[in-house]
Parts: structure tokens; sequence; C-alpha cells
């Protein structure tokens, strides 16, 4: 198949970028997304052109590097998947696709696709975690927690950190990252001692940060690879208002 | 050379006991006075970064992804092994130290093997602690499932995504070290050299990915946590940037490699469907669970597979192994999905994989019970695919997957260069010569957690006087300089070839004669043609832009230039192994049966390469004695 490419080029942070077309014949509608992109580039190199820079890394879904505006989609038109996991047959003969990196404020183009995501190491630094050292923990089944709330945590832990929800939002809000991990926390007892400090101290590094505020409009749970849920957002409101409370 | 492996005194129970019990310790107030790099973040990288960190060590973390929480630790789909014991059934640390020794076909060490069995139970509770939801049962208790090679369920799991949550753990307790300021944490950076001087490992040339800037970085002990070389194969289960760089320049540096040929090809990934192909996907070997393992019984057989009946499907493995069915251990399964598929039995357009049915199960089991257990697979299967594996019976294949060799490491884990060490996959030292299921993600752990602090301890408590390395040493200069010199070269190289040309050319190379079956005749002939692939490489690939920027390309071109070093010392790993042992099969060397035929007598040792400037390199030994079980031929039948 052929595909009409407009891909979003730009030398670094500092610089100003465009779209630049390329197009691609004879490609097999079973390749990937991010094997288009190969092809492309060993294109580009042989005719001593600069090859497309582009996050990516396990192929298979689970790593969260790899990510990109896809006509304007996160992650593209398949719905709950990565980049590496949609594959040309997800799109039409002949078509023109636009690709962009994910844009935010807060996520800074490095150079052409690639982004700057270290704002959600930092907000997960500031406490998306159990302060628990290594030797301390207790016989691992002494905290009981039954397969309802495992499940549920789980749901939430799922977040595999890739920006898509920033990338969509129109706010340009980590909620549901940020949400994801304090609702992976607080419904397990492991994460209730925390409980209060732990909302405050991510909402505030979110902040911090430069994303913006949830738009409601649940653009993120749409394009998230793993389904995680805006009631995550909700709760993490509640959550963020109940520590306000009691930690006066 | 003096390969002592510093196996502590004691019965084999007593041993790690006896070790902590009689390591030097250093006390808090100087740990603040020692410097630790460690390379790489996945589990092992991660847990002992944290690890030291919390104890009050200086630490600087590097990896080369975007963010530690990417290492390919992630993509470890089916579990963690642990002799809990919670199912009842039997298990123990001996019986686990038992399966696992065994199950490397005798080519690991005891005291090692059961090291890791015992520090089983508490990384669970550790990674329980940490808020890892591994699966439960409805009562609340942990659940465990079973693996390959073994009789007992021992392993837990959180869905199918066991890798990705216990790496979220360490990464978690990583970040909450580097927010008190005890780790520095630098993504995106790359080890391209390590600095010795007067014989001890004292630093590293690290190059800034998005900057192309080269940096100095000292320390009283650098660890290696970089995970395995299997993307050698170019097609293999690994994430595109996994690669054997920091290992290979720390072995010509002086760190011997150990057992480099014994590489794992895992039996359930996703067939190749074309050239263009990047990677092949790996499909948890949970699912043997459930699914079973077929091919047609007729040769090239045309019909789908729902309309081949139940007397025409030849259940291969449940046939030979009848014990252990379609749990069989990888490299085992592997090489029957071979046969068959050489015989001319196999399926799909390319007529390279052999289906993995869930139909039984699924009459049985009821659907639901399948998705819950399996449910992202199959999704990810279909995403992959296109096909619905509720529906139609998965097809898979062998692909390269694990590397059980590694730098070689004393039972402290530290290299044959004082103050490196490699834990995790970088090292060879658990797995013998085929690794089993869900023994990966325990062993980056336990190293990371629970060993390497010990051990990185007692080598630092002879260095709390020695005061700040300095990076204005000539070593570090001539680290630099060569760094910068390989660099300049790969810019200035602007040939007709890309990277990936020569990288897959070397990965077919190495699939067809030092794979999942080898001989003698084949492997000169490798060693040849990985000879001429390099030299066509230095001469003739192509490297746009420069190395002072962000240049994937140039990062590209390093690892494969080691890749091509890599793969020819594999090949004299695996011509100088008269025997087969587990994953390392010589055709000359198999029963009548075609099963693996082990040689104790001449080869119950350890192979520890020296680098020799690129002329045949140095075999060392590390004979292996067994005090405990006697080998046995091992049978699964």
């Amino acid at each position: 198949m052929k595909l009409q490419l407009k891909i979003w080029r730009q030398e670094g942070k500092n610089t100003e970028g465009k779209l630049v077309d390329y197009t691609l014949e004879n490609l097999n509608p079973h390749m990937s997304f991010l094997e288009m992109l190969d092809t492309l580039n060993e294109k580009l190199i042989l005719s001593n052109d600069t090859p497309v820079e582009f996050d990516h890394d396990c192929r298979e879904g689970i790593c969260g590097q790899c990510g990109i505006m896809i006509n304007g989609i996160a992650h593209g038109p398949l719905k709950n998947t990565t980049t590496c996991q949609l594959h040309l047959r997800s799109f039409k003969d002949g078509e023109i696709i636009i690709i962009e990196p994910f844009r935010s404020e807060a996520f800074p183009v490095k150079k052409d696709l690639k982004v700057d995501r270290s704002a959600f190491d930092r907000i997960i630094s500031s406490g998306g975690f159990v302060s628990i050292n290594t030797g301390q923990a207790p016989e691992a089944l002494t905290i009981p927690i039954t397969h309802e709330i495992t499940e549920a945590a789980f749901d939430s832990a799922a977040c595999i950190g890739c920006g898509a929800c920033v990338a969509t939002c129109k706010n340009g809000s980590a909620a549901l990252f940020t949400s994801a991990k304090i609702n992976h926390m607080v419904l397990l007892p492991q994460g209730k001692e925390e409980r209060l400090s732990r909302v405050i101290d991510m909402v505030h590094q979110m902040d911090k940060e430069l994303f913006g505020h949830c738009t409601n409009t649940e653009a993120c749970e749409v394009e998230c690879p793993q389904s995680i849920s805006v009631l995550n957002i909700a709760r993490m409101n509640y959550e963020y208002n109940r520590a306000h409370i009691l930690k006066k | 050379m003096n390969l002592e492996a510093k196996i502590p005194e004691g019965s084999l129970e007593k041993k790690w006991e006896n070790y902590k019990k009689n390591a030097k310790l250093v006390n808090p107030a100087n740990r603040k006075k020692l410097d630790v790099i460690v390379i790489g973040t996945g589990l092992a990288g991660s847990s002992l970064a944290a690890s030291l960190g919390e104890m009050g060590y200086n630490i600087k973390s590097f990896c080369f992804q975007d963010s530690p929480r990417r290492a390919h630790s992630v993509a470890a789909q089916g579990g963690v092994n642990a002799a809990k014991n919670y199912k009842n059934d039997g298990d123990s640390v001996y019986r686990m130290f038992v399966d696992t020794l065994k199950g490397g076909d005798f080519r690991a060490r005891e005291a090692n093997v059961y090291r890791m069995a015992e520090c089983s139970l508490n990384l669970i509770d550790q990674a329980v602690a940490q808020g890892v939801p591994f699966g439960r049962e409805y009562g609340g208790y942990l659940n465990n499932r079973s693996f390959g090679g073994v009789q007992v369920s021992r392993t837990f799991y959180s869905r199918g995504q066991t890798g990705q949550q216990l790496l979220l753990g360490s990464y978690q307790a990583l970040m909450r070290q580097v927010g008190k300021k005890s780790v520095a944490l630098y993504s995106r950076h790359e080890m391209l050299d390590l600095v010795v001087i007067e014989g001890k490992a004292r630093g590293v040339i690290i190059r800034n990915l998005d900057t192309g800037q080269i940096e100095r970085h000292a320390a009283h002990a650098v660890i290696l946590a970089t995970g395995g070389y299997g993307k050698i194969y170019y097609l293999s289960t690994l994430a595109m940037g996994c690669n054997g760089s920091a290992i290979w320049r720390a072995h010509k540096k002086g760190a011997l490699m150990a057992s480099p040929s014994w590489i794992q090809i895992h039996p359930t990934s996703l067939p190749q469907s074309g050239d263009y192909q990047s990677k092949l996907t790996l499909m948890s070997e949970s699912l043997r669970n459930d699914g079973r393992i077929w091919v047609p019984s007729k040769e090239n057989e045309q019909r789908s597979a729902n309309e081949i009946p139940e007397q025409e499907r030849d259940y291969y493995l449940e046939r030979r192994y009848p014990a252990f069915g379609n749990l069989a251990p990888r490299d085992i399964s592997s090489r029957a999905a071979k046969e068959r598929i050489d015989a001319g039995f196999g399926i799909g357009p390319l007529k390279n994989a052999v289906y993995l049915d869930f139909a039984k199960a699924i009459k049985e089991q009821g659907i639901e019970k399948i998705k819950e257990k399996y449910g992202n697979l199959f999704d990810m299967y279909e995403k992959i695919t296109g096909y619905n594996a509720y529906e139609v019976p998965m097809m898979i294949s062998p692909s390269a997957h694990f590397s059980m060799g590694g730098l070689w490491v004393d039972y402290e884990l530290m290299t044959t260069i004082p103050g490196l060490f490699a834990l995790g996959e970088a090292n060879f030292a658990d797995h013998g010569a085929n690794r089993l299921g869900a023994n990966s993600l325990l062993q980056a752990s336990v190293d990371g957690y629970f060993i390497a602090p010990y051990t990185i301890a007692n080598y630092l408590s002879g260095d709390i006087h020695t005061g700040k390395i300095s990076t204005d040493h000539i070593e570090f200069e001539k680290a630099e300089q060569e760094v910068r010199a390989q660099l300049h070269r790969f810019s200035n190289s602007k040939g007709d070839k890309t990277v990936d040309y020569y990288h897959k050319t070397l990965g077919k190379i190495l699939y067809d004669y030092c794979g999942l079956v080898r001989n003698a005749n084949g492997l000169k002939f490798a060693i040849s043609e990985i000879r001429k692939l390099r030299e066509e490489f230095h001469k003739y690939v192509h490297i746009p832009g420069t190395e002072a920027t962000m240049n994937t390309e140039i990062e590209k071109a390093g690892r494969v230039a080691d890749y091509l070093e890599i793969g020819e010392l594999m090949c004299y790993d695996a011509i100088t192994r008269n025997e087969s042992c587990g994953a390392h099969f010589r055709e000359e060397y198999q029963t009548t049966e075609g099963e693996a035929k082990r040689n104790d007598e001449e080869y119950q040792f350890i192979s520890a390469w020296e680098w020799n400037n690129n002329e045949i390199p140095l075999l060392h030994k590390e004979p292996l004695s067994f005090e405990v079980i006697q080998p046995i031929v091992r049978s699964y039948k």
C-alpha cells in the first residue's frame, strides 16, 4: 500500500518546526506503524537525509516509551493501543497521515517526535510510592487483600506512563496519570499510612510541572492504551479535599 | 587467571548466612564518603540503587531510556518464582534449588542457585509491602500459577504484567531516593566505557544521548545491571534498545565473559511475518498452563486449524514428554517446535509456526476464566495479528530471548575486575545453561535488593580512606579519547548500508549457526562470516549526522559494532563445548531419541573468556563441583 506522510520535523527544543511531506510505497499492511517509520528512515539515511527521531523501545505496548499524535489522535486510530501496537491495516491505501509529537507545555519537544516526559518521573518522586526500605517488609500473607481490591488496584497500577492522556487533553492535564498512581496506593492497605501527604504532594508537583487542570472531557480515558478510568480523577479530587480537611 | 568463586564455608543452607555474618560493614557516617555508579534501571539496577541510597551511599543511576521505568524488566509477563509453598504442594527452598539447577542442566554453581531460591521468600514480602498487586484468591491470600520445568505452583503474578508491576515497585523506591537526593538520576545517558585505575573499576565514560555530550563520572565501585544481549539476533523478544555494550566494553577492559553462547530461545513468541519486521513479540509462557501445543500430523496441511479433526493433530510435547507435557522447559519446547517445523509440519503463511490452542481450556473452564487469566495477552495477540485467539488457536514460534551467559562473577557478584559488579541478566551466575520461566525477574530482584547491598558494602569497606576519585586521572583521559575517536569514526562513515542492515545480517548468521542447534562446521563458517561482516561494517556503514547532537543511528552503530564482536565470541564458546547442555544443543552430541547429551567428565565447567584484541579469545575454566545433588540426565519424559 501507499501512504503520504506529513511529519513534524524540529531540530531542537528552541527551534521552530514544520510538517514535511514524505511518500512511501509498496508497504505491507501487516507492518507495524513504527516499522513503517523504520522503513522511511532507512530510505532517508541512504539518500543522505536526516532520519526522523522518534521514541520507542519494547515495541510490545508495555514500556510506555513510544507515543506520537497520528491524525490528531494520541497513539492513532485504534482504541486502547500504543503506537507500537498499531499496524498499517488500520489505514487506507493512499491515506494522508499527519504525524506530530505529544504536545504539551510540560512535555517540551527534544527533537522531531521526541518529547521530554521527565515531569512524570518527578511526580512519582514527590510521593508515588510506599515509604518502605529494603528489608523492612513483613511476611506477605500478613497483609490479606481481597481479590476485588487487588484487581481494582491493578487497574490503576497498569498505567504505562506514556503521556497520551496529557497529549490528548486540551489543558495538557496530567490528572489521569497522577490519579492512577494515587488510587493504586490508596486502595491498598500498604499505601494507607501516607494517604494524606501523598495526594497533596503529588498534586502540587503536578501543578508545578505546568500541567493544566482536568477538562472533564474524558478524552484521556478514550485514548489511554491501558483504559485507565477517569473515575481515578474523581477519587483523586475526593482524596485531595479530604486530605486538606484532615491535615488541619 | 584465578577464577576463585569465593563460595563461603558451611553447609549449603548456611553459606549465605555465614557470608552475611562475616561480611565487612561500612558504618553510616562513612557511607556518605563512598560513591557508587549503577548502570541500568531494570529490576536489578533500580532495586540496588534504591537499597544503597536508603543505606546512605552516594549513588548515580544511569539509563539510556527516557525514564528508568522503561527498562526491559517491564516486559516480563508471566511471573516471579518464590518457594513460599502457599499452595501446600510440597514446595521448599531445597525443591526450588533442585528444579533450577536441573533446569539449568547442571551448569551453575550450587551455592548461587541455593541463595537465589532462599532469597525468593524475602522478595515476595518486599514487593507486597511496596504495593505490587499480585494476583489473589477470593479470600484475600496470594495466588500462584505453575510454569515450565516444575511440578509445583510457585509463580506469583500480576495478570500478564508481572514485570511491569515489580519494576514499578523498584522504580518507585528509586524515585523516592531521587527525591531525597541520595540518588542522582541520569536518564538518556549511555555508558560507553569503563575506567579502570590501578586494576580497580573507578568510573565510566558516558554519552548524553540528548545532546551528544561526553561526560566522565568517577566512583568507588561500578555496578553493571544492563540486562542481556539476546537482541544480537536482531529478531528477538527484547526491546529495540537492549544491548550488550556495557558488559562488552567492560570485557575489553579485562572482565571475563562466561558462557556467552548460552542464549535461551523462547518457545512462545509470535512468528516472523516479513522482512520489515523489527521484533518478535513474546506471548507469556504462562499460556502453556492452559494452552495445548500442536501441529497437523499431515505434512503441508492446507486446512485451517479448526477444520483439522482431533485425530489428525500431533500434540508433540504431550507425546514426547508425557510427565511435563505442554509445560516442558523452554529449551526442550523450542527444539521440539523447530524439529516439527523443519520436518515440514509448520503452520501459518511462512510455515514457521505451531499452534497454541485454548479450545479445551475454554470448554472446561469457561471463557470468562480464561479472559481473567490471560485477557491482556489475548488482546495483545489480536492487536498484532488481527486474529481472535478465543476462536482460533494462536500461532507461535521460537525466538531469541534471554542470555544465560554474561560477565563472569564470583559469589559476591564481582567480576574479574575488582570493584566492578554485574547483576541480573548481565551476569552469568544462576541459570546454568537454561533459565526456568519466572526466574529472571527473581534473579534480577534478589541480586539488587538482597545480595549486592551486602557484597558491595563488603568491598567498599576497604575504600573508606580512599577519598574522592578524581576524573582528571590519565585513565579517564585515555578512555574518553577512545570513546570520542570511535564516535568520530562512525560519524565520518558515509557508506551505502545502514546499521540495521548489518544487525539483521548478523542476526541471520547467528540464528542459522549459533541458535537452537549448532554444529562445528556451521560455527566455523559463522566465525568467518561474522569477521567479514565486521570488516564491511566498519568500511561501508552509513551514519547520518554528527556525534555532537542527538543521533539514534550513532547509538545503534556502537551497539552493533559490539554485537559483531560478541557474536564471534559466542561461536568460539559454542564450538569449544563438545557436548549438549540446556540451550546449547550441538547436533554431534545427542541421544538416538534426539535429546541433549551432556558430557560431565570433560565439560563440567564454566567457560570464561578473556579478550585478546580481536585475536582468538583465551579460555579459562571454572570447574563446577556438586556436593549436594549429583548431576543426572535431565529427563522430562
